[in-house]
């Protein structure tokens, strides 16, 4: 925990990732905390333990993982009171989510360079509302941001971007749908410079992760970018939607086959799923969950925090229990 | 990934029969291995455990025990418990007792509802019907401008009062205004909402009671995971959802969630998405579905897909052709085209049982542009050529390769691949008339005159492959 402070740039204001969760914690289960309320360790609250976290997406493989290490610990350490076990399985959970956050490289802005952020994910996953999700972000830090209206093929997605920027005042680089997004980022990189932009943040169309030809196009887009700004785009972000199930995993596995992907945002936090598949993504690929989005505001978003994630969500602290 | 269940039944049972005798110890490991795959392809955990009950029942009662393949016939109970509970029959949109037809569509953020929309307005068209759309969603922006820009593609109307207008206002000028034109049937596309958002779903229900929709879409993503259930119940529970719209089933998800809906709700799937474009939209067949979550690839809609392309004549005489060893590059670009018009290879891939899960890797590199570039070097040759392959010398090669853009290599490789190619069907050709050949056809595959032999033999990336699903269909036999 103190690790992942560390990593957090100290002149940023504390978003709070409380305030984002207020919404989710509402329909959210304490099951798991109640499931501890009891007087003995027995099999059935290991039993009942494996359903609750398959219930929340944590998916098979780690729910079974995270249950027999929590049995190994309670039997070694000869552990009676299930109020310790709880917090085991508590401690273990962030640790799972702290080995991927572990791996959030510090970032840096360069005056004069644009810091380039393209994001990806599947369809239908809050992609653009993400986008105006952390342009609003980085606004807050005093940043100039530009948007780039790279999602040329759904039918909208250039007007949907545009509307956002005009609430946030902040300038689209857009081209026509159906235009090459080649195109597009190319006269984003280029306006950003002239513009002496700090943030430049691309849209990219939705596409699964099993269309091979899509995905080509992702690494393309990223070529353009490097031929202006070496080290672009500094920020690669999946977005996942927390509904998703265990597909969840396989899209980020392919998505960062094809476009190193720097960080994850789990969006749609609001609804009443658990986001449980950023267990199985930390562990598997051990790429960091950066940002949680919460709402349809351009400020319900939140820095991810493996303790104040797992709390919320899989404890309900701070429910008054 | 995840591996397919007939995979590990198969591995589960193969181990186990080395030992002759199977206990019910045995069997409950087997169960294991169901439960797993179906947590694994999302079906709700609830679900999934009276899943098991029944299909663990069924197995101790029905001789898995004794039977010398009891993997098959594990997996065959699983089947078809599978399609029991998906809804034995596909159940075509309701007809209302007077026109117009009305369809709310409903669902989650993101779930696919505009594009769904749109590709029921095109399949509906199709029909010989006159559809409207209603841009009812006045909260994202920018929908109804995606709806009308989808309306103009199709070149479907679409009806819209823009965003400062209340949503069942819109609904019920939309209903007035379709009766007064002769638009049936209208589709009526409201914004994403979360099924605990009291006021939007209160919205919902307004609309319902307004306009007194024919049926009630849930438009739901095949990713979904656990929350499927809790999200479909509560849309149920207010608003009566009469059929399941499951969109963006062109992914590798496995759909689990269409599993736990319909056991859970009683809402039978009617449709699912499965592509980006606008006519990619299917009327949903249970066994097919029942199939994916088992991994078991779709045979049907693949021969359904191949039907569409080729007459059943041609493929005999094309056959016949291949058989005798004439098959010539003429007739393989032809094949080409055709597959073309299946669909994506990817797509196609996945619905050849056995390939599903073992070519997930390969997968990932076949894509669609591999057929341009053979394309374009077969275009490159002159008929003559094409006839005659084995008579491209070294300047004819350089010729080719140039006037397609490729390098001498390619052309190479294309060549020697296709007199492999035409070596293995001189094979085969030479098996059938020894007899042989019928029984190495997996069963699926024989059924309608032949369909796969002749569009998908040729292409030559899978020939490779071929013998892999022909030997898993003759083990689970």
């Amino acid at each position: 925990m103190v690790l992942n402070r560390l990593f957090r740039r100290r002149a940023e204001p504390d978003v709070q990732i409380d305030q984002g969760l207020e919404k989710t914690r509402r329909g959210v289960f304490l099951e798991i905390t109640r499931l501890f309320d009891r007087s003995v360790l027995d099999e059935e609250l290991y039993e009942d333990l494996e359903m609750l976290l398959i219930q929340a997406d944590v998916g098979w493989d780690v729910s079974q993982k995270l249950v027999a290490e929590l049995r190994e610990r309670v039997d070694r350490d000869r552990i009676k009171d299930p109020a310790d076990a709880r917090e085991i399985l508590r401690q273990e959970m962030i640790l799972l989510l702290e080995f991927a956050t572990r791996n959030r490289k510090v970032k840096i802005l360069q005056r004069g360079v644009p810091f380039v952020i393209m994001v990806v994910g599947v369809n239908g996953v809050g992609k653009t509302t993400s986008i105006a999700k952390l342009a609003a972000y980085h606004q807050r830090f005093g940043r100039s941001v530009m948007l780039a209206a790279g999602d040329t093929f759904r039918a909208a997605a250039i007007d949907q971007l545009s509307v956002w920027g005009e609430r946030l005042k902040v300038p689209v680089i857009a081209h026509q749908q159906g235009a090459d997004p080649g195109a597009v980022v190319f006269d984003a990189m280029q306006a950003a410079h002239a513009r002496n932009i700090d943030v430049l943040i691309v849209d990219t169309a939705g596409r699964l992760h099993t269309k091979y030809n899509l995905m080509a196009e992702l690494e393309k887009l990223r070529k353009i970018m490097r031929r202006h700004v070496e080290t672009a785009p500094q920020e690669v972000l999946l977005v996942i939607d927390a509904t998703t199930g265990q597909n969840g995993l396989i899209q980020a596995q392919e998505f960062a086959k094809s476009v190193d992907i720097t960080d994850i945002m789990i969006a749609k936090l609001d609804g009443t799923a658990k986001g449980g598949i950023a267990f199985s993504v930390a562990k598997e690929l051990g790429t960091p969950i950066s940002y949680v989005g919460t709402g349809e505001k351009a400020t319900d978003l939140a820095e991810f925090r493996p303790d104040t994630y797992v709390d919320s969500l899989f404890f309900g602290v701070g429910e008054g229990l | 990934m995840f591996e397919s269940l007939s995979d590990r039944l198969n591995e589960t049972f193969g181990r186990l029969s080395k030992k002759g005798r199977l206990t019910e110890e045995d069997v409950d490991g087997a169960m294991r291995e169901v439960r797993r795959a179906l947590l694994e392809a999302d079906v709700n955990f609830k679900v999934t455990k009276d899943f098991v009950a029944a299909v663990r029942e069924r197995a101790v009662g029905q001789d898995v025990l004794r039977s010398l393949t009891p993997a098959q016939t594990a997996i065959g109970i699983v089947n078809e418990e599978l399609v029991r509970v998906l809804g034995n029959e596909r159940e075509p949109l309701r007809v209302p007792d007077r026109p117009p037809q009305i369809l709310l569509m409903v669902g989650l953020q993101g779930s696919g509802k505009t594009t769904h929309s749109g590709k029921l307005a095109l399949h509906l068209r199709k029909e010989g019907r006159n559809p409207l759309l209603v841009a009812a969603d006045v909260y994202r922006p920018a929908a109804v401008n995606q709806l009308q820009s989808l309306g103009k593609q199709i070149n479907i109307p679409v009806y819209e009062e823009g965003t400062g207008r209340n949503p069942v206002d819109i609904a019920g000028n939309a209903v007035r205004f379709a009766i007064d034109r002769g638009h049936n049937p209208v589709i009526v596309d409201t914004a994403g909402r979360l099924q605990i958002d009291e006021r939007l779903m209160q919205e919902l229900v307004d609309i319902r009671d307004r306009i007194r929709p024919t049926e009630i879409l849930l438009v739901a993503d095949a990713m979904t995971g656990q929350e499927a259930v809790g999200v479909a119940q509560a849309f149920h529970d207010r608003l009566g959802v009469t059929g399941l719209v499951l969109t963006k089933m062109d992914g590798d998800a496995r759909g689990g969630a269409a599993l736990s809906i319909r056991a859970v709700t009683g809402v039978p799937i009617k449709f699912i998405g499965t592509g980006e474009k606008l006519d990619a939209l299917e009327p949903f067949y249970p066994e097919r579905l029942a199939g994916r979550i088992l991994g078991m690839g779709d045979v049907l809609s693949l021969i359904e897909r191949a039907q569409e392309q080729t007459d059943e004549k041609e493929a005999q005489k094309l056959q016949d052709r291949m058989f005798k060893g004439q098959f010539d590059l003429e007739d393989f670009l032809d094949q080409l085209q055709k597959i073309k018009k299946m669909g994506p290879l990817s797509q196609l891939l996945e619905m050849i049982p056995g390939v599903g899960s073992q070519l997930r890797e390969a997968k990932a590199q076949i894509s669609d542009d591999d057929y341009k570039h053979v394309e374009a070097i077969i275009r490159s040759m002159t008929p003559y050529e094409r006839r005659h392959p084995d008579k491209i010398g070294t300047s004819r090669k350089r010729r080719i390769a140039l006037g397609s853009g490729s390098e001498r290599a390619d052309v190479n490789q294309l060549l020697s691949q296709f007199k492999q190619m035409q070596t293995m069907m001189g094979q085969f050709g030479a098996m059938a008339r020894k007899g042989k050949l019928p029984a190495d056809l997996p069963l699926d595959l024989q059924a309608p005159g032949g369909g796969l032999g002749g569009p998908m033999a040729p292409q030559p990336r899978q020939r490779q492959r071929q013998p892999q699903p022909a030997r898993k269909a003759r083990r689970r036999r």
